[in-house]
């Protein structure tokens, strides 16, 4: 799946997006902000308040609950500051 | 009936008002909001600010807000226009147009719009001081002001 990041999970990370694969124990949001957060500094970095963190699949947001599989891209971004 | 725009580029006001309500003559109320880029509210000035967003998803999540507005009150015609990139102190960010038969349902779907755009729409500022560059923190004002429109049938959708 595809993983967008935006604001400052994106500069913390260093990407705008990537393609990974999580094992199948990664079931929801919450599940794959954990796993990212283990695959090093930067990342343990940008995920170190994941209460804070919102996420989207497939451009829909969702809830730190929600499933992730089938999701072809998943997001994740601060609180929005819009208009 | 909706125009939906992101662009980098500034709008035109009176343009965008003519579009939505020239030629008919069913509509007795065009309520339009403009947010402007502030340059700063005390201490070190704004100098610019820079607006990112989620493209695919800010289209979408607009266009849903505007469904709901156009469910929950008689709107005639709405146009929202968010800008993106670097904008600095003066400069346009966003404009909404409701348009409707009466003032109140226009008033009242514009202010509702421009809630849920402040707080749901995925777009982020970034601001510049002094050469130094800021995310700007989500405002506890604006989320209750997005939760005040909350129905029964949206809770769960607002509290996500």
């Amino acid at each position: 799946m595809r993983v967008l990041y935006f604001a400052w999970v994106r500069e913390r990370i260093g990407k705008t997006q990537e393609t990974i694969t999580p094992p199948a124990s990664v079931e929801t949001v919450r599940d794959l902000m954990a796993w990212l957060a283990g695959r090093g500094e930067a990342y343990a970095y940008a995920f170190e308040n994941p209460a804070v963190i919102r996420a989207a699949i497939d451009r829909a947001h969702a809830r730190p609950e929600a499933a992730i599989t089938g999701a072809h891209e998943i997001a994740f971004f601060p609180p929005m500051t819009g208009g | 009936m909706a125009t939906i725009r992101l662009q980098r580029e500034d709008f035109d006001i009176g343009a965008e008002t003519a579009a939505l309500a020239n030629g008919r003559t069913d509509i007795g109320a065009v309520v339009a909001f403009t947010g402007i880029c502030r340059g700063g509210d005390g201490g070190q000035p704004i100098t610019a600010m820079t607006l990112e967003h989620y493209p695919g998803m800010a289209e979408t999540e607009i266009a849903r807000h505007v469904a709901e507005a156009e469910s929950r009150w008689p709107l005639i015609g709405v146009t929202v226009i968010h800008r993106y990139g670097r904008v600095v102190p003066g400069e346009n960010i966003v404009l909404v147009l409701t348009a409707a038969a009466h003032r109140a349902d226009a008033f009242t779907a514009a202010e509702f719009l421009m809630d849920y755009l402040k707080t749901r729409a995925p777009f982020w500022k970034e601001e510049e001081r002094a050469g130094a560059s800021a995310w700007v923190g989500a405002s506890e004002t604006d989320n209750a002001a997005a939760q005040r429109w909350a129905t029964p049938s949206t809770c769960s959708d607002a509290a996500e």
